[in-house]
């Protein structure tokens, strides 16, 4: 069974935009899901459905098998939320703020278990100190300490990294994969796919209020990954010589480079003979580089060709 | 029912109150103090008695509805606006609490909050004036109720409150001149026929004609017709909350 299981899920404002067309999604427990799109894409309306701070207008969702309208406490208690913007009472102290979360969740109030998330997210020296003072950073951390104060099953993390630096960033993705070692599924939305690459299981592409796709991140990558190797010539070709023609070589840049286009999961890449064949024909190599396509390209391609047939 | 989810909220909010502990307290002495200078003195010596009871006793029960009526509405409706405004407010709505028990933790705390100002300043004015209360149970009732009754005002004019200016246009337009026309310094039979009915459609009049009753056994409108008035507002307070958290106006999208 999935954690969570999202189907047919709509929602359509007042001024008939229509944020969420159908979303069907399932999460699987114990994995950590990136939800991939541009802005205004619609994730987070889906969370904020999930989480029950929007009603949708169509569909079902279920947590941990209940329904999030019918058996809202259960679900409720189930998920943890950090949200996109830094929400958080400036007067009140760290300690009291995450206190307050455990209580409103219907949990009894255990220092232990308090302290031991607050260590967690290096807070605890923190932990008398008004909210206002600490860093943005550590604001954050903060949201995410109430998120987990009433140990949630699932955590959702809307942007968690969004105008964070790169250390506070890789710093988050420490946190995350802590969580998920611990059992914790977690859903994130991202604009940032370099983001998606490094910390998710399962990657699911979001655009216009529809799902495009959700695949296991290594075959995506693999699926629509090629790898090219860029070769800089010393002197320009006309054209490519004819022992070399039929290979799926591509002269560019006025013939200054040849890109030769392989696939990198394959069991020969062609490369070595290349350059033998390269060094026959008396074509002097400057340089050589490889590139592989990331997930922006192939979510960038995505999008663009959706938004074509739109 | 969530009674911890009821608690934390009931305790987050009087943390609040108890970080401002002092302004809290000194600031309902001072005005209360003031009032009995200007009102009790200067009118005072003008007019010895209402109804066979001193003016300065007679405008206490006044005096308290003013500040507890001002203050529930002022703690309920910040208490709510606040989170809103902050952006706090994801944490209550997706939480496993419902619609009754956020209220009774706002409003709880709010009630307490402006029944605690109500009890400091009918101490004050016991240093002012000799009080003797004729109906104590009535008189507890009628404050506590008061105080719950207008706290759910307040919820309500939270929640629909857009911003700061707002938040302040109900109390100050609507509420601050129905309590100062509602007979809190003077009795309903003072003024000319015309007016005295016109009062009559004045909510505040009941309650503080029920709360005077309770002090001084005497009344501009029945005791029970007093009683009914308020629980009609509470009931319909309630009902305008149920119905907010039932479709999520102004809260959820």
């Amino acid at each position: 069974m999935s954690m969570v299981e999202v189907a047919q899920v709509a929602k359509k404002y007042d001024g008939s935009f229509e944020a969420l067309k159908g979303v069907d999604l399932n999460i699987e427990q114990g994995e950590i899901l990136a939800l991939l799109g541009p802005n205004g894409a619609g994730k987070t309306t889906l969370i904020s459905i999930i989480c029950g701070l929007v009603t949708p207008t169509g569909g079902h969702i279920r947590v941990g098998g209940h329904d999030v309208i019918t058996d809202y406490r259960e679900t409720r208690r189930l998920v943890g939320l950090v949200p996109q913007e830094i929400n958080l009472e400036p007067f009140e102290k760290v300690l009291n703020t995450v206190r307050f979360s455990r209580g409103l969740f219907g949990l009894k109030r255990d220092d232990a278990k308090i302290e031991d998330v607050l260590r967690r997210l290096s807070l605890w020296d923190k932990r008398d100190t008004p909210i206002r003072a600490l860093s943005g950073g550590m604001k954050r951390r903060v949201l995410i300490a109430k998120a987990l104060a009433h140990e949630p099953k699932v955590l959702f993390l809307d942007e968690p990294t969004a105008g964070v630096d790169v250390e506070l960033r890789r710093d988050m993705w420490e946190i995350v994969a802590d969580l998920k070692a611990r059992g914790t599924t977690i859903i994130l939305t991202t604009h940032y796919i370099e983001e998606a690459e490094a910390i998710a299981d399962r990657i699911g592409v979001i655009n216009r209020g529809r799902i495009l796709l959700v695949e296991d991140k290594q075959s995506l990558m693999t699926r629509l990954g090629r790898k090219e190797l860029r070769i800089s010539l010393d002197a320009p070709l006309d054209a490519l010589p004819p022992s070399l023609e039929g290979r799926g070589l591509e002269l560019q840049d006025g013939g200054q480079m040849l890109v030769h286009s392989y696939d990198s999961t394959a069991e020969r890449s062609g490369i070595a003979r290349l350059m033998a064949d390269l060094a026959t024909e008396g074509i002097a190599v400057r340089d050589v580089a490889t590139r592989q396509s990331s997930l922006e390209e192939i979510f960038v391609n995505m999008v663009h060709s959706e938004e074509e047939a739109a | 029912m969530n009674l911890r989810g009821i608690w934390a909220i009931y305790h987050y909010e009087m943390s609040r109150f108890f970080r401002t502990l002092m302004q809290s307290f000194l600031s309902p002495v001072i005005s209360t103090s003031l009032y009995f200078v200007v009102f009790g003195a200067a009118i005072g010596s003008r007019i010895d008695e209402v109804e066979g009871v001193s003016y300065g006793a007679f405008i206490v029960p006044g005096l308290v509805m003013l500040s507890v009526i001002t203050q529930a509405i002022a703690n309920a409706s910040f208490g709510i606006y606040f989170p809103k405004f902050i952006g706090t407010i994801y944490e209550l709505l997706s939480a496993p609490v419902n619609f009754l028990e956020i209220v009774i933790g706002y409003v709880g705390a709010a009630a307490t909050k402006a029944l605690f100002i109500g009890v400091v300043i009918l101490g004050t004015a016991t240093l002012f004036v000799d009080l003797h209360v004729e109906h104590p149970v009535a008189m507890v009732a009628f404050l506590v109720l008061t105080c719950v009754s207008f706290a759910l005002l307040g919820f309500i004019i939270g929640i629909w409150a857009g911003n700061f200016e707002q938040l302040q246009l109900v109390p100050l337009l609507v509420v601050t001149p129905l309590i100062f026309l509602g007979g809190s310094f003077y009795s309903i039979s003072m003024l000319p026929p015309v007016w005295q009915t016109i009062t009559l459609f004045n909510p505040v009049v009941y309650l503080i004609s029920g709360f005077r009753w309770a002090f001084f056994g005497m009344a501009d409108v029945p005791v029970g017709l007093s009683l009914l008035a308020i629980a009609g507002f509470t009931a319909l307070c309630l009902a305008v909350i149920w119905w907010i958290f039932r479709t999520g106006w102004r809260l959820r999208s």
